[in-house]
């Protein structure tokens, strides 16, 4: 099976959502993958659409980067609704 | 438990101050119960002792096939056959979705597998016992998969993040499995022949036991546990977990009006739980070692299915090497 190449599944469960991760397959091609995700991860419907990926073409963040991804925004609260204050007789905005 | 005195190579904890400051960065990430994933710094023990219990736990699955497969031509009805076909491939589903936690770590499937071929890694002693009658298929989905939920319904919390989201799947889809088992044991009590009837309480005295070794041994005589309470692999000791098993299973027991082979077993109002009698773990360490009932034919049927298998999986590759020449031609 080593020849076989690893591929992430991700799966939508119902529409309107996103799809999400759920797990990996081996598939010695692309419509292989796609019926084995099938049979592994929807045995009970549990989507409406199915993508594969290569594992190998996904390029993840490392953890050791997380402090330069994500810390920037830390300090950034005027991006959020709830930094802007406004009196109660405005109402709901 | 569908893994066994699993090794964490570890012989004392360490302290905190004792553990370099990425070790006592992961132990405190731990502490507070933040999930540990494949991309973060995790100790060499800790990688391996999970790639042992993982893998050990998805050749369980895949292993605890073959008792089940046993009766598929020789299910009672349709309906029946149905049932156990969904159900052995949900175990197929199960070691699949555990082998691809596993390779999270860097571990490789192949080298995996070949390991439980070749007897190095180990799969739960319970599928080293025979399925001899038709209310086995009932025994083993009420007693064997009720002890895996018991055990795997903890797991969910594992530190492992991939780990723990294959528990998640794994224990949606089980209780279906210990329903359909005890269902096929109260329709034979309740409408069943005298023999029948017979052929449950054989199925349950031959299991019983097994059963309750799956949770492996004591505390005190589990010197692994400890380390992977520590670093929360593990959740719950090995006794604690058996305890919950025979509390929750003797009511059904009893509404299925049978008994188990312990003249032992009695509930105690002091405590709160079932007192039982002890195990014979002459038999527990002899399955472990490979002396069961069926450990040769289990292993034999896994390799010669690898072997047999290894043209399909030649077919595949040339398939897919042949549709790429092809497409490279169209273009």
């Amino acid at each position: 099976m080593s020849e076989w190449v690893l591929y992430e599944v991700f799966v939508r469960s119902k529409h309107g959502l996103n799809h999400k991760h759920v797990g990996s397959v081996h598939a010695a091609d692309n419509e292989m993958a796609m019926e084995n995700a099938r049979e592994l991860y929807t045995r009970r419907s549990e989507g409406v659409s199915i993508w594969v990926v290569p594992s190998a073409t996904i390029t993840a963040s490392a953890s050791d980067e997380k402090e330069a991804l994500f810390d920037p925004s830390e300090d950034k609260v005027y991006r959020h609704a709830s930094f802007y204050k406004l009196p109660d007789e405005v109402g709901h905005m | 438990m569908y893994a066994q005195m699993v090794d964490t190579g570890t012989k004392r904890l360490k302290t905190l101050e004792e553990m370099s400051p990425e070790e006592r960065d992961f132990q405190e990430k731990i502490d507070a119960e933040t999930k540990i994933e494949p991309k973060n710094w995790m100790p060499d023990a800790y990688r391996k002792t999970l790639v042992r219990q993982i893998s050990q736990h998805a050749h369980s699955e895949i292993v605890g096939m073959l008792p089940e497969g046993n009766w598929v031509t020789r299910a009672p009805t349709l309906k029946r056959k149905l049932q156990l076909m969904a159900k052995i491939q949900d175990e197929a589903g199960h070691g699949l979705y555990l082998y691809s936690a596993m390779e999270t770590l860097g571990a490789d499937r192949d080298e995996e597998v070949q390991k439980l071929h070749d007897g190095r890694a180990k799969y739960s002693s319970i599928f080293n016992y025979p399925t001899l009658n038709w209310a086995d298929m009932g025994a083993v989905g009420w007693l064997v998969d009720g002890a895996a939920i018991v055990n795997q319904v903890v797991l969910q919390r594992t530190s492992y993040g991939p780990y723990s989201r294959a528990m998640v799947r794994i224990c949606k889809e089980e209780s279906f499995h210990q329903r359909q088992g005890y269902q096929i044991l109260l329709d034979m009590m309740r409408e069943g022949t005298q023999e029948q009837k017979d052929m449950v309480q054989d199925a349950i005295n031959r299991l019983w036991w097994p059963a309750l070794m799956m949770f492996g041994p004591h505390d005190d005589e589990s010197p692994n546990s400890q380390q992977s309470m520590v670093w929360k692999i593990k959740r719950k000791s090995n006794d604690e977990l058996r305890q919950m098993f025979i509390d929750q299973t003797i009511p059904q027991l009893e509404f299925l009006g049978c008994t188990v082979p312990d003249p032992d077993l009695k509930w105690n109002e002091e405590r709160g739980h079932y007192d039982f009698g002890e195990i014979n773990w002459k038999e527990f360490y002899d399955v472990l070692k490979g002396n069961g009932p069926c450990n040769h034919e289990r292993i034999s049927t896994r390799r010669k299915a690898i072997d047999e298998g290894a043209w399909v999986r030649e077919a595949a590759v040339a398939y897919a090497a042949k549709q790429k020449q092809r497409a490279a031609k169209a273009a």
